[in-house]
């Protein structure tokens, strides 16, 4: 029979520190700042870090030194790895659809968010071996030259993810670009961070080289600038914001012509909001004049 | 040999006098360099000075007359979209590269250091060290940078050390003489401590930590002890000794705590490329990297600086 102090007896619960994800790592904000994340009854969910420059600058570095190598990797070996990202996320189905609803959004709804996340990576899965036969050509030209033209990765991507799409937003905008051969760094969601916390544990899990893609959580008012300004950076994609973050983003990302990608107002749980021309925003294309004889 | 000769000659002191070593006091010193915040202007400074300190340096076995022209082009143009910067202290090469550099130099206030004695190992009887170091100085070398006989001073053959030093010296004539202990060979702090006060008797100029081809190099633990002991010369004999930390420095934020930990040791008498060097080659991109974030407010990237 069961004592009186068993009876008694509750679980402590053991909740999970969200964190950042840096170069395969899962570190704390340097800078030992916080902000809470509440549900709609004003109840605290979490306290999540509020990332600085200085995360962003180490993520940076972690993204630039995993590039050479993540572009180097065969085509098919990415495909692989995303499968296998697409994976792991669906064995976690019901630990990200409660995660999204303590968020704020309803069962069914977070349900099929995670469903369409899943799809996304699959289907960006299967183009790591195709988007280059669809986007490369061989060029007519009038002298004796083989000319054609190839894709190569832009290199080190910034994105700012979707506010209000918290996993499948960022699921969409971080699968083409590491597809083909870019390193990320994201700044997930404010208002909905968690699922993006948890989903670099799903990256963490599936044979992504460390540094590939670096996860930040924070302010984007504070954060964009550098965002924008990093001379190490070679594309920002940024996904709503208004016309002041616009201007602000372009006119800074000119200091080393980053390549700048504005994804606004898009409904990215529509079938339409996934295509390989997201794959080729963050591509270059190759030119190369080889000579033959007449 | 006269007799004023004879007074002058150095006298190895005895070593089982040397203090030792708290290791777990040195580490707790360390942490506590670490933990100094150096922002805006006094950053700037710092990273100034610390640029105006630098061995740039390149010791490789695929060096090429090209490859150290190239260096020595670095060490004249650091950053030219940035005017003001102050130069490196020295280019530091392999024997057979002095000419060369000299050359790349000319009409530049940069010094040509010249790695000797059968580097990086030392294993190498004395009179072919004497030539190497004869033949470094005569090309034109006006720093030496010898090792010790690692072998020799763990086996305790202290008196073999300190003459072979003691006759390199000599041999440098005019140019400096730093001393690497290699200290990721002698294994214990305490040994450091003994290596240190052995070859300032012997008549380092400088003693440097490392060859930079065995790991650990410099960390600051080693520099620290280190540091010490040139303290604890100087009080002793009124000359000042210089250090030079080499290997595995390549950021600025820890070239600015090397440089938080000279001055709480030794001062600002220390706070010159005359007495305090980093023997590096990435280093000098960082800080110029820092440099520039500094003045433009955005972070760089390696893509726009010269590669070293």
């Amino acid at each position: 029979m069961a004592t009186a102090a068993e009876k008694t007896r509750e679980r402590l619960s053991v909740a999970k520190t969200y964190k950042l994800y840096i170069g395969g790592k899962f570190p704390r904000t340097e800078s030992g700042r916080y902000f809470k994340l509440t549900d709609k009854n004003g109840v605290v969910v979490a306290n999540v870090c509020r990332g600085s420059r200085k995360d962003f600058r180490n993520a940076v570095v972690a993204a630039r030194k995993a590039q050479p190598g993540w572009a180097g990797a065969s085509a098919y070996l990415r495909g692989q790895i995303l499968y296998r990202i697409a994976e792991m996320l669906e064995g976690r189905r019901e630990q990200f659809t409660a995660e999204l609803n303590r968020q704020g959004i309803a069962v069914r709804a977070a349900e099929k968010e995670v469903d369409a996340s899943v799809d996304r990576l699959v289907y960006y899965a299967g183009w790591a071996d195709k988007y280059q036969q669809v986007f490369s050509a061989v060029n007519p030209v009038s002298s004796s030259h083989f000319n054609f033209s190839v894709l190569e990765p832009t290199g080190l991507v910034a994105i700012l993810a979707p506010e209000d799409s918290g996993l499948l937003g960022l699921v969409s905008n971080l699968a083409p670009a590491i597809v083909g051969g870019n390193t990320a760094v994201v700044l997930a969601s404010a208002s909905r961070p968690l699922s993006a916390i948890s989903f670099a544990e799903v990256l963490h899990a599936s044979d992504l080289p460390a540094g590939v893609v670096n996860l930040l959580t924070g302010y984007r008012d504070e954060l964009t600038e550098h965002f924008a300004s990093h001379m190490d950076v070679n594309a920002i994609v940024y996904c709503d914001g208004g016309k002041r973050a616009a201007r602000q983003i372009q006119s800074l990302a000119a200091g080393n012509i980053k390549r700048v990608v504005e994804r606004s107002g898009i409904e990215w749980s529509k079938p339409g909001a996934q295509h390989p021309y997201l794959i080729r925003d963050t591509q270059e294309v190759k030119t190369t004049w080889h000579p033959i004889g007449t | 040999m006269s007799v004023s000769a004879l007074e002058t000659r150095p006298i190895l002191p005895d070593l089982s006098k040397v203090p030792a070593v708290d290791e777990v006091g040195v580490d707790e010193r360390v942490a506590r360099f670490c933990s100094r915040s150096i922002k805006t202007t006094a950053k700037l400074e710092a990273l100034k000075l610390a640029l105006s300190m630098i061995d740039l340096t390149t010791l490789e076995g695929q060096d090429t007359p090209g490859k150290v022209r190239q260096l020595c082009q670095k060490a004249i143009h650091l950053h030219d979209a940035m005017p003001g910067l102050p130069q490196v202290a020295a280019v530091c090469v392999y024997p057979t590269m002095v000419g060369v550099a000299r050359k790349a130099l000319e009409g530049h206030d940069i010094n040509v250091a010249s790695v000797a004695t059968a580097f990086p190992s030392g294993m190498a009887p004395l009179n072919v060290k004497l030539e190497d170091t004869r033949m470094a100085v005569a090309e034109g070398a006006d720093e030496i940078d010898m090792v010790i006989s690692r072998g020799a001073f763990l086996a305790g053959e202290y008196g073999f050390v300190f003459d072979e030093i003691a006759a390199i010296e000599e041999a440098c004539g005019d140019a400096h003489l730093k001393v690497i202990l290699e200290t990721g060979e002698l294994g214990t702090l305490d040994r450091v401590r003994r290596a240190s006060v052995l070859s300032m008797h012997a008549g380092a100029d400088f003693i440097k930590t490392s060859t930079g081809k065995i790991q650990p190099a410099a960390t600051m633990q080693v520099t620290l002890v280190m540091l010490q002991a040139i303290r604890d010369y100087f009080r002793e004999t009124g000359r000042r000794v210089g250090m030079k930390p080499a290997g595995g420095i390549s950021n600025a934020k820890l070239a600015i705590h090397y440089l938080v930990m000279l001055k709480e040791t030794l001062g600002n008498a220390w706070m010159t490329p005359e007495r305090f060097r980093f023997g590096a080659s990435s280093l000098a991109n960082d800080l110029l990297m820092q440099l520039m974030k500094q003045s433009t407010g955005a972070y760089q990237s390696a893509d726009y600086f010269s590669k070293d």
